[in-house]
């Protein structure tokens, strides 16, 4: 057993009745990091948190939580763990402190315990003055907080949260967030969404999912990076098309160029760079020697937008 | 153990904070009023030899509580869990199968008995009117209420088994019905079909439901029927605890 790792997925695969739900996937999440699970609905990602929590066993490969065996160990993954199920079941009919003292109670706080980490969390997640109120008739914002609320309540080393912000208002995805991130210094957070800029913005590391494989697996950074390869570089310049041409096709590190006219004398070209090139400052000198007139010079950058589009086509051709 | 008593606390709770059990309250204690009014008007036109604790059950709203009401108290337990989804915030909890089992089990229990009281009620009424000091005694009384209790059970553990099974209340309600419903069937045939030495009346005449509430009522405790009863309330209580752990075989 690692001390590092707080979850070791091994060849994991669950197949139901007629599909593959996930399909071998493998990965480790450091103790302390925040990582997103990404990925189009149905790719695998509540199933795998499913088998995470120990809700549901793996048809096959080994899943160890803290160095615990999902499986065969499930009481000790299960009281080292947090978990949020997507759209955050509650029972309805119960107070907000009366719940929370009950899920304290059932992960194996002593009573004293409870209430004092009862009333840490309320303040934690801003519930301090829904205490009292009947989770039912809460907004979903609030109810949100207290399935939050309940995944921290006996303090877990790991915390699951199936898609935390699905069907808030930006308010409380901003919220959720903050509170997400906030988390960070404690405890190992796992998170699953659909939403790119969610992930973008809380995680340290992304697990982009789809069709039950793991098709890429770093930091939105780094994958962004990865990606970068393939960006171009916009330059309008106001100077004869053919002489622009000419130019480009000396200019060393360009593969490709493309020339169109824009408004007035203005011509924009579209340049893709060799690997590893950064065309700018060049571009720049050669404006200043010819005297041209430059009114815009931007790298596009891929958005992971792009890359979760990029990453996930090839497959989906694939199965089609 | 401790829980088990903080579940037991979370159902019980389920039960006394909604409508759906104080309606259930209500028209139980109605039942059991009518039944009273019919088992008075009989016994005002002519006496019976009958302790009034057996003639109470003898009236068809007796069996069509227990068979009305049971579903209607178990049909929440697991399928309303596994509708809302909560079934997989409790179930990732550290508790074990076997707890959550036992505390549903026994908070639906805890509810069917208070939601018999009322008729100790009419049997204290009885007593008070009545000048024959014989009419009701502790044993008939203690020996009725051991029967209610142990049709309960079973009928629960059966209710229990059928809410298990499905995500839909509607299916569980039905299927605990059709189960108990045939279990009472089957009482029916045990009396109709004649006690021969053959051992298929022997087997049936264990389930004649009807036969061991008479005994009951009568303060009679026949060891076989306790087991009967308590033996099938733990085989429906097994399955239970089988189909919930099945989610980990699959």
């Amino acid at each position: 057993m690692s001390d590092t790792a707080m979850i070791e997925v091994t060849n994991l695969t669950k197949r139901y009745a007629g599909h593959t739900a996930v399909a071998g996937i493998s990965f480790t999440v450091a103790r302390g990091e925040i990582v997103g699970l990404l990925g189009p609905n149905g790719a695998g990602k509540s199933t795998t948190m499913r088998i995470l929590s120990c809700f549901m066993p793996a048809t096959s490969g080994t899943v160890r939580v803290a160095g615990f065996d999902v499986f065969h160990q499930s009481d000790e993954v299960r009281r080292r763990i947090g978990y949020m199920p997507e759209n955050n079941p509650l029972y309805p009919e119960m107070r907000v402190r009366e719940y929370l003292k009950f899920r304290a109670r059932l992960k194996g706080l002593n009573w004293r315990r409870s209430r004092e980490r009862v009333t840490t969390v309320m303040e934690q997640c801003g519930l301090t003055e829904v205490g009292r109120r009947i989770i039912g008739q809460l907004s979903k914002g609030y109810r949100q907080r207290v399935g939050l609320a309940d995944a921290l309540v006996h303090e877990p080393e790991l915390i699951i949260l199936d898609e935390p912000t699905i069907g808030l208002d930006p308010h409380q995805i901003r919220a959720v967030r903050q509170l997400i991130k906030s988390l960070a210094q404690k405890h190992t957070v796992l998170i699953s969404t659909h939403i790119l800029p969610e992930a973008e913005m809380t995680c340290n590391r992304m697990l982009i999912m789809f069709d039950g494989k793991i098709l890429a697996a770093d930091t939105p950074d780094n994958l962004q990076r990865l990606m970068a390869g393939g960006s171009q570089i916009i330059a309008e310049i106001a100077a004869p098309a053919d002489e622009l041409r000419e130019v480009w096709s000396q200019m060393p590190g360009i593969e490709q160029f493309d020339v169109s006219p824009s408004e007035g004398e203005f011509q924009r070209c579209a340049l893709t760079p060799r690997d590893g090139y950064d065309l700018r400052p060049a571009i720049f000198s050669l404006a200043q020697e010819h005297g041209w007139i430059m009114r815009e010079l931007t790298r596009s950058r891929h958005s992971l937008e792009d890359i979760y589009v990029q990453v996930t086509k090839p497959a989906e051709e694939e199965e089609g | 153990m401790r829980i088990f008593w903080t579940l037991l606390r979370r159902e019980l709770a389920a039960f006394f904070c909604s409508i759906t059990g104080y309606v259930i309250i209500a028209a139980v204690t109605l039942l059991i009023g009518l039944s009273f009014v019919v088992l008075m008007t009989n016994l005002g036109s002519d006496p019976s030899p009958m302790p009034v604790t057996e003639m109470f059950y003898r009236t068809t709203i007796f069996w069509l509580i227990v068979l009305l009401a049971t579903p209607a108290l178990t049909m929440r337990l697991f399928a309303l869990e596994k509708f809302s989804g909560t079934f997989e915030t409790l179930m990732t909890t550290p508790v074990s199968d076997l707890q959550v089992v036992a505390a549903k089990f026994a908070s639906a229990l805890v509810f069917y008995i208070v939601m018999w009281l009322p008729m100790l009620a009419c049997l204290f009424i009885v007593r008070h009117f009545t000048n024959q000091p014989g009419t009701l005694d502790a044993g008939t009384i203690g020996g009725m209420y051991l029967g209610v209790f142990l049709v309960g059970c079973l009928f629960l553990s059966l209710g229990c088994f059928a809410s298990s099974l499905t995500r839909s209340q509607m299916a569980a309600a039905m299927i605990s019905f059709v189960l108990g419903v045939s279990l009472f069937l089957v009482g029916f045939l045990a009396e109709a079909i004649p006690v021969a030495a053959q051992w298929q009346s022997q087997v049936l005449s264990y389930f004649g439901l009807f036969e061991q509430m008479h005994n009951f009522a009568r303060g009679m405790v026949d060891t076989r029927a306790v087991v009967f009863y308590v033996s099938l309330t733990f085989f429906f209580l097994f399955l239970t605890l089988r189909v919930v752990e099945s989610r980990r075989w699959k």
